[in-house]
């Protein structure tokens, strides 16, 4: 679908060849992928470059020049306490802020090197490569097969048969396949919680973007359904650069490799995220991860 | 123990305010007033309406020796009044009554008598029999006839009376082809024969060689002659219509010839069966719904104006959907807010409230004199000074009733745009779609059941409203219908009959009140009905649009 055109030029070596294409060159995407796997190992580049990023809400400013480098195919969480700006700064990262009456941003969010603040981006584009799952389950009104197909119709594939596809393996890498495949036609909304966000897992992938931001996707949710998610995170991190949102640090500490730890809408601490939990630099990220606020 | 008793009687109303039930009788009793309110109005006007299509029975009424003639009628109406006012319409009151009994009798045979009703004081009257040879005859003109038949007649020479169905048939199929031959043949005629004049007329005015002239001449020339093929027919239909007449004698002895060319319906209803009642009750109601008008309204059938008025809802709803929603959409979601945002939220809001006769008085003046007026002069200048669109029609009533109705949609609209979900929004937009992608697939299709909310109040207060109607196209008869077999089938210019105004020509400027009055109530119910299947269709559509995108609610 995303043709190979759109990917910048600055990257070729970006070790992303096509990671599967849920749609006809797929078979040759595996191989491709095969053949590239071992060059996949160290120093991971980056996908997404934040850089001097301040954000106000009309007088109110809620970023304070927050730079940080989000590094390719690993899942990157940011945490911190309620209103401490980790959505503001996710939702920096596909332009979905700018709905909201009067907000303004400085500095700059570089996807693979191109600043998607700049002049003349194409948005809908951006878009496109920077899915976004949010923290309640938002299913379309409509049936399952076409929320999973949402996205390829706005981008104006009539092909059936391709869509058809598209469906079904965005279903199966979301792990919703083998429960929804009978009732692909049934309404959304009457899916459960946690399967409601698979689907909305499955509607971001099916349009292969490159990063997956996921705003505290399983706050929501009950343990059974958490850890379903928190495998699909784990999953998904072979094919996608995935920067979570959460508020629970034990999540964070499982799925992460790196943790960013902001608090008042400054970036206070960002590393590995072992050496963030067990050895933080700084007296705030101690206290807050040891719990002694937040 | 007086106190006491005081004190634990107050405290446990105390307890019953405290509980709420107070509160909540209050408000079953209202909903409870409102039915009852709603459902005495339908009531009242279907019992009334309704019973003026069974067939009633015609009374012969003998009075006292020296109280006046015998009659022949139904029986419209029984009350009571005081006896000085018996007195003073002239009857006779037995001395000591303070209080008289009066009929009022339905005795038709308008021709003879002059007028149709009559009361009659109860004390005058000897006997009151239901004799089973009393015919009532329902006329094309001058009212129903009662009396007993005596002959039928084919010119001079008598037939038998057994024909006498076979032969109203007839007069009944002539008359249908009469009919159509006149509306549809030489209406056609007629129709294409102006068009030829007024290509003529513009031609002339722009002195095109005469070799075009010549060939539209030369088409008058066939119209011409189809028109004369076509008036022949007609005239040879109405003679063979005249032939049979039917002689009938009246309760007092007088001999009537009624033409059965003119002869609608004749029943003896003292003598028919159930099933007869019945089928006549059917085949009555159908002629209300399905016939012309007769008899300056008083007769016949409200068909003109049912599809005048479900035309002009129809022509209103697609002109104020797109209007409506359109500038909803804009308010909502494309209009930055502010003072300019508000001040046209405010006057949408605030024509809503203006009284609909200033609708009618703008629609006078800007649809049909400024619009309507321009559109002749630009258009149909070769018609003038004879105004083709500038004068009222059904377009200018659809257009001034859209202007009246159309805030109402705008308002459900916006409110049911503000109604879905931010979340959904986000996650469409996030998947890639534009704004106006998201608007269109997901956000409108959304909002459809607030449209149809909208449209909903909209219909239901225009398919009511009367007062803008009468200064902007609607008429008490219209002889042509706006929709029609002649090219370009929907005729905007026309002028319509409207149910609403039906009910008040009827009921207020007809000749003849008292007849009119059940057709009042009929079409009263029928306009009900109207509205409330319109509604019914709507919210039926409504409630599928909302199990489809429950989200929403």
């Amino acid at each position: 679908m995303r043709q190979s055109s759109e990917r910048p030029a600055a990257v070729p070596t970006s070790p992303r060849p096509a990671v599967g294409a849920g749609t006809s060159g797929r078979d040759e995407a595996k191989s491709i992928l095969g053949a590239l796997a071992p060059a996949v190992t160290l120093p991971t580049p980056e996908c997404l470059g934040i850089e001097h990023l301040s954000l106000f809400y009309g007088d109110k400013q809620a970023l304070f020049d927050v730079s940080l480098s989000i590094p390719e195919k690993q899942v990157t969480a940011f945490i911190g306490p309620s209103g401490c700006g980790k959505s503001t700064l996710l939702r920096c990262c596909n332009r979905l802020n700018e709905l909201i009456h009067g907000v303004r941003t400085e500095g700059q969010v570089k996807l693979r090197g191109a600043d998607i603040y700049a002049r003349g981006t194409d948005i809908s584009n951006l878009r496109r490569r920077v899915g976004m799952v949010f923290q309640k389950p938002n299913p379309f009104p409509k049936s399952i097969y076409e929320n999973v197909a949402y996205g390829l119709r706005i981008q104006g594939i009539k092909n059936r048969r391709l869509i058809d596809r598209a469906v079904e393996e965005a279903l199966r890498r979301a792990a919703l396949w083998d429960e929804v495949r009978d009732r692909l036609h049934d309404n959304a909304l009457g899916l459960s919680g946690g399967q409601q966000q698979r689907l909305v897992i499955a509607r971001a992938i099916a349009i292969e973007p490159e990063v997956l931001l996921l705003d505290e996707p399983a706050s929501a949710l009950d343990p059974i359904s958490t850890l379903k998610i928190e495998e699909l995170i784990y999953q998904l991190k072979a094919s996608y650069t995935i920067v979570i949102v959460t508020h629970n640090m034990q999540q964070a500490a499982r799925i992460s490799d790196h943790t960013a730890f902001m608090f008042m809408g400054s970036l206070v601490e960002f590393g590995l995220t072992k050496d963030i939990f067990t050895a933080p630099k700084t007296r705030q990220t101690e206290d807050y991860i040891t719990g002694r606020y937040g | 123990m007086a106190t006491s008793s005081d004190g634990s009687v107050s405290s446990s109303i105390k307890t019953w305010v405290g509980s709420g039930s107070p509160w909540v009788w209050l408000a079953a009793g209202a909903v409870s007033l409102s039915l009852v309110m709603v459902f005495g109005v339908l009531l009242l006007i279907a019992s009334n309406g309704l019973r003026h299509f069974w067939p009633a029975a015609v009374a012969q009424i003998t009075f006292n020796p020296g109280a006046g003639e015998p009659l022949l009628g139904e029986i419209a109406d029984r009350e009571s009044v005081t006896a000085a006012r018996a007195r003073e319409s002239g009857g006779r009151v037995p001395a000591g009554a303070t209080r008289v009994d009066r009929l009022l009798i339905k005795r038709g045979n308008r021709d003879i008598g002059g007028e149709d009703f009559r009361w009659v004081n109860v004390p005058d009257i000897q006997i009151i029999d239901y004799p089973a040879d009393a015919y009532t005859v329902e006329r094309l003109e001058w009212g129903n006839l009662y009396g007993r038949i005596k002959a039928l007649r084919e010119g001079r020479t008598e037939v038998p009376l057994a024909e006498l169905s076979a032969r109203l048939a007839r007069a009944a199929e002539l008359r249908a082809g009469i009919d159509r031959l006149q509306r549809v043949s030489i209406g056609a005629a007629n129709y294409a024969l102006d068009a030829v004049h007024r290509r003529q007329k513009a031609e002339r005015k722009a002195g095109t060689p005469p070799g075009s002239q010549s060939v539209l001449a030369a088409e008058e020339q066939a119209l011409r002659a189809r028109y004369e093929v076509l008036t022949t027919e007609l005239q040879a239909s109405i003679t063979a219509l005249s032939r049979d007449h039917l002689l009938l004698e009246t309760v007092t002895g007088e001999t009537r010839e009624v033409p059965l060319a003119k002869v609608v319906r004749l029943y003896a209803p003292n003598h028919l069966s159930l099933r007869e009642r019945l089928s006549h009750y059917g085949a009555k109601l159908w002629e209300f719904i399905s016939a012309q008008p007769r008899e300056a309204n008083t007769e016949g059938g409200v068909f003109p104006a049912i599809f005048g008025t479900v035309l002009m809802v129809i022509m209103m709803s697609v002109f104020i959907t797109p209007l409506g929603v359109i500038t909803a959409v804009y308010l909502h979601e494309y209009a930055k807010p502010g003072p300019v945002t508000s001040v046209i939220r405010i006057a949408v809001n605030n024509l809503a409230g203006v009284p609909s006769v200033v609708y009618g008085v703008f629609g006078f003046g800007f649809f049909v004199y400024l619009v309507g007026g321009s559109v002749d002069r630009a258009f149909f200048a070769d018609a003038l000074p004879s105004p083709t669109f500038g004068t009222p029609g059904i377009l200018w009533s659809a257009l001034t009733l859209s202007l009246l109705t159309v805030p109402v949609v705008i308002v459900t609209t916006e409110e049911g745009l503000s109604r879905i979900p931010r979340a959904l929004r986000e996650g469409s937009l996030a998947l890639g779609a534009t704004k106006a992608e998201t608007l269109w697939r997901m956000v409108l299709p959304m909002a459809t059941p607030a449209m149809m909310t909208g449209l909903i109040l909209a219909v239901a207060r225009a398919a009511g409203e009367v007062a803008p109607l009468m200064l902007v196209g609607v008429v008490k008869l219209a002889p042509t219908l706006p929709l029609d077999g002649n090219f370009p089938f929907l005729h905007l210019e026309r002028k319509f009959m409207h149910l609403g105004f039906h009910i008040y020509d009827v009921g207020f400027q007809s000749p003849n009140v008292e007849a009119a009055r059940p057709l009042v109530y009929c079409t009263a119910l029928l306009l009900i009905i109207l509205v409330m299947s319109l509604n019914l269709a709507a919210i039926r559509l409504r409630n599928s649009l909302r199990e489809k995108y429950h989200a929403a609610e």
